[in-house]
């Protein structure tokens, strides 16, 4: 399989304390791939890394083929980047979060609106295309937002914490997107506080204390740590945790 | 402890629906759960209990006092944790909870008895600031808060959302222990796994309440076979029943899918029509639904 995302030993400091302590793993072309962690472990300093926002101390990384030193436009163009708090602009309309976010990543007219087409029958939501965003239900943001962040065709997508607050149908229609992005070949990075969400993964990464504390599939971790559920090896992990934020 | 008759509310000059035409009772010293997901109405219910926001129509009851006459009398018998947090980000924890002492005319050592257990776990930062703490502490502070004028009934509003499972068990522990104490706590959460560890559950959507329920009777009257399907690429399988005509209804659940099938379809007939697509190891067992299997046939059948 074609690996998209490598790091080796990557590590960040701020000043004594180690957000992130030589993070190594590699993530497959169209893989999806849940970042897992107790609060404070160090996973939004990992991601920040990884998306070309935060300078690492040391180690190496590279996302998209490119370097996470020197090449951070590059990986800010070929990554999708959502998250629950922040995506889409609530005062502007459904049309308008696309043309804006299709336009800063520098997609040409014809095929702003082609995509803005193809995106709203995809979602069914041509209805909807002249209303504002502020004005929809929580999951159709979710859903337009996630769709939104693929516009520019990534080769990955980084979801933080996606689906917080939506109800079980909603939740498990979104995750019926990434199912189709990551059918497609795109690779999904995702963050998530709802276990079941892990098993829906091929491979889960757990951090505790800003080391990888376990990377398998969901399947054997919880064959190795001997667990019914993710719930428990999650649990068990993370329970050993002396910090937390 | 608390009732609730015909209770309303919308905002604004569309009148947008928030809670309608709600009633329920939570009985002296039970935990008592609001399940749905955001936009249902529960911080509305939350904030016309906590005397924060009128009804528009209908009337409510708190510890015997009437949520617009009596708010002065509800609003020291209570104690209240919003979803967004409460604390005053640039107060130590120590500072914190004496600010929140000294308004409801208590002090710390009055009631430290009722907090003893949780506020030793954030005791050794007491001198950090409330903005400087993480999710778990925040929380813990959070309900300290809400607790140290030795209210009657507790009002917890999504205490949990965004916090790791870990410190979703503490926090749930602790609640146990208040009931102990002869608590009523009226609880939300988004989490399904937690709606088990009440007494009994609303579970809400759209502000209306599709049912109410203890944990144990709401599955019972699930009211249909319901199957777990594994053994197979998940994305696949899934596609593959939601097309397939017998099929009531499919969606994934963890590490397997959750299926149930229309009338004089068996799991026999359905493992058959799988090997004929090619699902040669394909295992469709019985299982006990849970709440979330039964919010999912709660939100269909709505």
């Amino acid at each position: 399989m074609e690996t998209v995302i490598s790091t080796d030993k990557l590590t960040k400091r701020f000043g004594d304390f180690i957000a992130a302590h030589e993070l190594s793993f590699e993530v497959g072309k169209g893989e999806i791939f849940g970042f897992l962690g107790a609060n404070g472990a160090g996973k939004t300093t990992a991601m920040r890394m990884l998306c070309g926002l935060l300078m690492p101390s040391s180690g190496k990384a590279s996302v998209a083929g490119f370097d996470v030193y020197t090449e951070t436009e590059k990986i800010k163009r070929n990554i999708g980047y959502m998250s629950q708090k922040f995506s889409l602009y609530e005062d502007l309309t459904v049309a308008e979060n696309i043309r804006f976010y299709a336009g800063i990543y520098g997609l040409s007219f014809s095929d702003i609106k082609r995509k803005t087409d193809e995106l709203l029958s995809k979602l069914g939501m041509q209805g909807e295309a002249k209303k504002l965003v502020s004005a929809l239900p929580l999951g159709w943001k979710q859903k337009l937002a996630f769709s939104v962040s693929l516009v520019h065709e990534p080769r990955i997508v980084f979801l933080d914490e996606p689906t917080g607050g939506v109800d079980p149908v909603t939740r498990r229609q979104f995750w019926d997107l990434i199912y189709y992005a990551a059918n497609s070949g795109v690779t999904v990075f995702v963050t998530t506080h709802y276990m079941d969400e892990a098993e829906y993964c091929d491979r889960v990464s757990i951090m505790v204390d800003g080391v990888i504390a376990a990377l398998d599939s969901p399947g054997n971790l919880k064959k190795q740590m001997n667990a019914p559920d993710m719930e428990d090896v999650f649990y068990q992990l993370a329970r050993k945790a002396k910090r937390s934020e | 402890m608390i009732t609730l008759n015909n209770i309303t509310k919308t905002y604004g000059k569309e009148k947008t629906m928030a809670v309608d035409d709600i009633s329920f009772s939570v009985n002296k010293g039970e935990i008592f759960g609001l399940i749905g997901p955001d936009g249902a109405g529960k911080s509305s219910i939350f904030r016309m209990l906590t005397t924060l926001l009128v009804p528009d129509s209908g009337t409510a009851v708190v510890n015997g006092f009437d949520v617009v006459k009596d708010y002065k009398q509800i609003r020291n018998s209570i104690g209240y944790m919003p979803g967004r947090f409460s604390l005053y980000q640039d107060l130590t924890i120590e500072e914190n909870l004496n600010f929140f002492a000294t308004v409801f005319n208590t002090t710390v050592e009055e009631n430290y008895h009722l907090i003893k257990d949780i506020y030793i776990q954030i005791e050794p930062f007491k001198n950090r600031r409330a903005g400087k703490l993480s999710g778990g502490m925040k929380q813990k502070l959070a309900l300290c808060c809400a607790l140290i004028h030795k209210p009657e009934v507790l009002f917890l509003d999504e205490p949990t959302t965004g916090v790791d499972v870990v410190s979703r068990k503490e926090f749930w522990d602790m609640l146990k222990n208040l009931k102990k104490m002869g608590l009523t706590i009226m609880v939300s959460t988004p989490y399904m796994d937690e709606a088990a560890l009440c007494d009994r559950i609303a579970l809400i959507q759209l502000g209306k309440i599709l049912s109410i329920n203890t944990p144990e009777k709401l599955v019972a009257g699930y009211g249909e076979t319901l199957y777990t399907v594994t053994g197979g690429n998940m994305y696949q399988l899934l596609n593959l029943l939601r097309s397939y005509a017998p099929t009531e209804s499919c969606f994934a659940f963890g590490d397997s899918l959750h299926l149930t099938l229309k009338k004089g379809t068996s799991k026999q007939i359905a493992t058959a029509f799988l090997e004929q697509q090619g699902f040669n190891k394909v295992i469709i067992q019985e299982t006990t639904p849970g709440i979330e299997d039964c919010f999912i046939k709660l939100l269909k059948s709505n």
